[in-house]
């Protein structure tokens, strides 16, 4: 018996292993069939696409697919690490043809030399500029986008009535209102968040970059140390634990969506994602212009999502003409913001949303005003940097507001 | 079951009397019959599998060879043929069953090694991502830049043999054809021969479509006219011209130079690089930058510090921990012990990530549950205040550990042999001096192995500083993204995968080494350490 049981063993550790040769050799020949697919007339084009804006993508495929008769094959991945998986594989001829992306990722996709430049010709007038300007780097237009995002202040119209234009205004009204908090921002209590505070510093009229007279970044010169960045340090340490403590970096983005749908403060700095939430919650809002704070015009960052060729695509042709004359369609923009809720790159495809839809008007009004996010590949440094230095001094530690945001740009600039 | 053993080992001839002189000395392994085979189901197991496996392997040589992969072909067949020859050749069967297992070893272990090893060699990460022929033909294909405000073309694809061409209507509603060889030309109508290819046929002929480069004038650098979609051209000049003979890009506006600089870049004398660059082995440089590069080396200096500590305390509180309530639960007038031991390895059942989260947001200064219930409102910056941070990531990672600890203790402390306690009680010795003579040592000849296992494991504990601290509260004086509760493995996944300049996964492969090596050399000279203690038994 024990013999048995032994080579009972013995087999099944065979099977296993054959399983996994087969597996492997499995991976092996589909891998095969595709690189040897260029002379049949229907290679079909591979999209990573989110798991939400899949169903939008569906109906454009389908017409492509009727009128070209290539087929779309559209692949769910994860959207937190899509990015590097597209770096990593398409070197490897494994990647998909088109990738839909935010695009302060294309830094690094044209420094790994992974996406393809795109021709729009007319197609790109009837785009907003600045999500063109997104979609170019190093002077050339890599994607089509689809959607423009950017934070504004959201007002709980029960609690204050009417607008305000700046920053005091808000906190005066944020008092009168007698809740607990006057205004909430979502940070996060161990790396701050410049991207919700950068409307706040623009108001000072501090950037990261230097603006080029088309309103592109340029991403050589690094301003976010300048005077106009020093007194938005000052001014944020009065708003901070040493002073007022309206900007607490305790309150993360979770808590700050928590305390304003508890109706617990009348303002919420935030953007688009949260609003399908507020409005489920039954508050009353309203969509307000950024507060300004330094006095001047508060310009939000902009978050562009669009669609990217593979420089290794084996069917270039087909998923150029998908992206460039498919996808920059009124109707695919539309479907694409019906299930995003993100105001339409597309300038046609906005004016319908917007006319059917107030919150998109606003948002996109605001969106007009700011700039994309910079893409090089560098700004995950500068993100580290920058929202520690205001996490600091959030909290009034480590010394002068000052020193602490001179140290930072320094470090910046060391890492660029 | 003795014929179906005939029937297998006959037919082999001397397979009986191989495998009698290889064990013959063994008088444990005397009915060697029995041993060479299992029996006749066993034997079609065999041979089905095998047909499998060798079936399998010849496809994927196939596909391999198809490739150009040789090597990996070549390995494939040794191996491949090392399982036949063992299966199917009597005797061996110390070789029948290790097979599976050296092969998964070789796989999951030696592999990984061996990569990550080269990798530690090469520039590879995110600016240096693929081949140099990938990387040419990126450059080549960025430098084409479409000439400000020219029209856009509406263009037909035409095919004559493999020579393929296009038709464009001009703006003013003329129309030209060209091909690559022969610049736009002024006609009325495609000329004869030449077939005007559908959407299908475009798709069908792709690549040699995206390769159509039509001269708009004799002179190339007034610009050439390229489709992308088959359906519309526009006007492209290129600003770099690659000279494929010297192996060099040169500007064609400023004459800049690009030459192979050796590092997987073209680089110009002033130092300027083209994007991408491609993976090349640069020896020991990541190493020697590991070194030598202080915004590297400082951080990476107090982060091994910490992680030896980090390693060290965690293991040393979690097992305090769990011996002292593995002993206070062993009593054996205690009552409910069923209870109260199935709620001290609550944690342990827990996954360590949920936990790490779920403790981040009760460690919160203001909101958390510790400060605001348990501790009335206090504001105790646990999480953001360097050593209350390094302290709060021991203490959650004690929480998560002790349980493990403690079933191994409670488990140890019930084997050991009542009567060496009872002749201790007999000699007068004290509950302290049975526990600290007689029941530690003893244990520690158990758990010894255990705890090195387990300072190995806090070593490496990604999960419980990435869930709770991702590494903050940063250090103010580094550029690298590395802060107080980083650990080793934390610093390689930043460098790694985090920001920074995109990823570096040389630089993270040489880190990794070096811990590989740390790691083995702490193992090796600890279980020379628990030699001592065995000789106790």
């Amino acid at each position: 018996m024990k013999v048995n049981r032994k080579s009972a063993i013995g087999v099944g550790a065979l099977i296993a292993g054959s399983m996994v040769l087969l597996g492997g050799c499995a991976g092996g020949s589909t891998d095969g069939g595709d690189s040897g697919g260029d002379s049949a007339d229907s290679t079909p084009i591979t999209v990573w696409v989110d798991i939400e804006r899949k169903p939008a993508l569906e109906g454009v495929a389908k017409s492509f697919t009727e009128e070209t008769g290539v087929e779309v094959k559209l692949v769910t991945k994860d959207f937190a690490t899509v990015d590097q998986d597209f770096i990593s594989q398409v070197p490897t001829g494994k990647g998909p043809d088109v990738i839909v992306s935010p695009h302060d990722k294309l830094g690094s996709y044209v420094a790994a030399g992974v996406v393809a430049p795109l021709e729009l010709g007319d197609v790109a007038d009837g785009f907003a500029e600045s999500s063109i300007q997104a979609m170019t780097y190093d002077g050339k237009v890599y994607g089509v986008p689809y959607s423009i995002e950017n934070v504004a202040l959201v007002r709980n119209t029960d609690l204050v009535a009417e607008p305000a234009t700046t920053y005091d205004e808000v906190i005066a009204n944020g008092t009168a209102a007698g809740t607990e908090y006057k205004f909430l921002v979502g940070l996060s209590p161990e790396q701050g968040d410049p991207y919700h505070l950068y409307p706040l510093q623009t108001s000072f009229g501090s950037q990261v970059f230097a603006q080029n007279a088309d309103g592109s970044y340029d991403a050589s010169q690094l301003v976010l140390g300048d005077e106009a960045g020093i007194a938005f340090a000052d001014w944020l340490a009065t708003q901070g634990a040493a002073g007022s403590n309206v900007i607490n970096a305790n309150i993360d983005g979770d808590r700050a969506r928590e305390f304003f749908l508890a109706g617990q403060s009348p303002y919420y700095l935030t953007g688009p994602w949260n609003i399908p939430a507020i409005s489920e919650a039954g508050i009353n809002y309203a969509i307000d212009p950024l507060p300004s704070a330094g006095g001047q015009e508060a310009k939000p960052f902009i978050g562009v999502n669009g669609f990217f060729l593979s420089s290794k695509s084996t069917n270039a042709l087909a998923a150029t003409n998908f992206i460039v004359n498919y996808l920059s369609t009124e109707d695919a923009q539309l479907a694409l913001y019906e299930v995003g809720g993100r105001p339409p790159a597309l300038t046609a495809a906005y004016e319908t949303a917007a006319a059917e839809n107030p919150d998109v008007k606003a948002f996109g009004q605001i969106g007009q005003t700011g700039a994309p996010m910079p893409a090089i590949p560098e700004m995950g440094a500068v993100w580290s940097d920058w929202g520690n230095a205001e996490l600091q001094i959030i909290k009034g530690e480590g010394g002068e507001p000052a020193t602490i945001w001179t140290t930072a740009a320094t470090n910046i600039q060391g890492k660029i | 079951m003795a014929t179906a053993d005939q029937e297998t080992v006959k037919p082999t001839g001397t397979a009986g009397g191989s495998s009698l002189n290889r064990w013959g000395d063994d008088p444990l392994f005397t009915p060697k019959k029995r041993l060479t085979s299992g029996g006749l189901i066993a034997l079609l197991f065999k041979v089905i599998l095998l047909g499998i496996i060798d079936a399998v392997a010849i496809l994927a040589v196939y596909i391999l060879i198809g490739k150009g992969d040789w090597i990996a072909a070549g390995v494939l067949v040794i191996v491949v043929a090392l399982v036949n020859f063992i299966y199917l050749r009597p005797g061996l069967l110390p070789g029948k069953y290790l097979t599976p297992g050296l092969f998964f070893l070789a796989i999951f272990q030696i592999f990984v090694i061996i990569y990550t090893g080269y990798i530690a060699f090469t520039n590879a990460g995110d600016a240096h991502n693929s081949t140099k022929e990938d990387a040419i033909a990126q450059i080549i294909r960025t430098s084409q830049d479409r000439v400000p405000d020219s029209p856009s073309y509406t263009v037909q694809v035409f095919k004559q043999g493999d020579q393929f061409g296009m038709l464009v209507a001009e703006p003013g509603g003329d129309l030209s054809f060209g091909t690559n060889e022969q610049p736009l030309e002024s006609v009325n109508a495609a000329p004869d021969g030449w077939d005007q290819l559908n959407l299908n046929q475009i798709i069908r002929f792709q690549d040699q479509v995206l390769d159509l480069n039509v001269q708009v004038t004799d002179d190339v650098n007034d610009g050439t006219l390229r489709t992308s979609d088959g359906q519309n051209a526009y006007v492209f000049v290129s600003s770099l011209a690659y000279d494929e003979a010297a192996d060099t890009f040169t500007n064609t506006q400023t004459g800049q130079v690009y030459v192979d600089d050796g590092e997987g870049n073209f680089r110009a004398e002033d130092g300027a690089t083209l994007t991408p660059g491609w993976r090349v082995v640069i020896g020991w440089d990541n190493f020697a930058s590991v070194f030598t590069n202080e915004q590297i080396r400082d951080p990476l200096l107090r982060v091994t510090v910490w992680t030896f500590a980090f390693a060290a305390l965690s293991t040393l509180v979690c097992f305090a921990f769990g011996l002292f309530l593995a002993i206070v639960l062993n009593h054996p007038t205690l009552r409910g012990k069923r209870i109260y031991r199935i709620l001290v390895i609550l944690p342990y059942a827990f996954p360590a990530y949920l936990t790490g989260l779920v403790w981040a947001g009760m460690l919160n200064q203001e909101f958390g549950y510790i400060n605001e219930v348990l501790l009335g409102g206090a504001s105790i910056p646990w999480l953001a205040d360097p050593w209350l941070a390094r302290f709060s990531v021991i203490f959650v990672n004690m929480w998560l550990g002790y349980g493990y600890m403690f079933l191994v203790c409670t488990g140890a402390l019930q084997s050991l042999p009542d009567d060496i306690v009872e002749a201790g009680k007999m000699d007068g010795a004290s509950a302290w001096r049975i526990f600290r003579s007689i029941k530690m040592p003893l244990l520690f000849v158990a758990v010894a192995p255990l705890l090195i296992a387990t300072f190995a494991y806090n070593f490496n504990n990604f999960g419980v500083i990435y869930m709770l601290t991702r590494g903050n509260p940063r250090f103010t004086d580094t550029t690298l993204d590395v802060g107080a509760t980083d650990i080793m493995i934390t610093m390689v996944y930043k460098v790694a995968f985090g920001g920074g300049g995109g990823r570096d996964l040389g630089l993270a492969s040489a880190l990794s080494i070096l811990i590989f090596i740390i790691v083995t050399v702490v193992a090796i000279v600890s279980f020379r350490q628990t030699k001592a203690l065995e000789d106790i038994n």
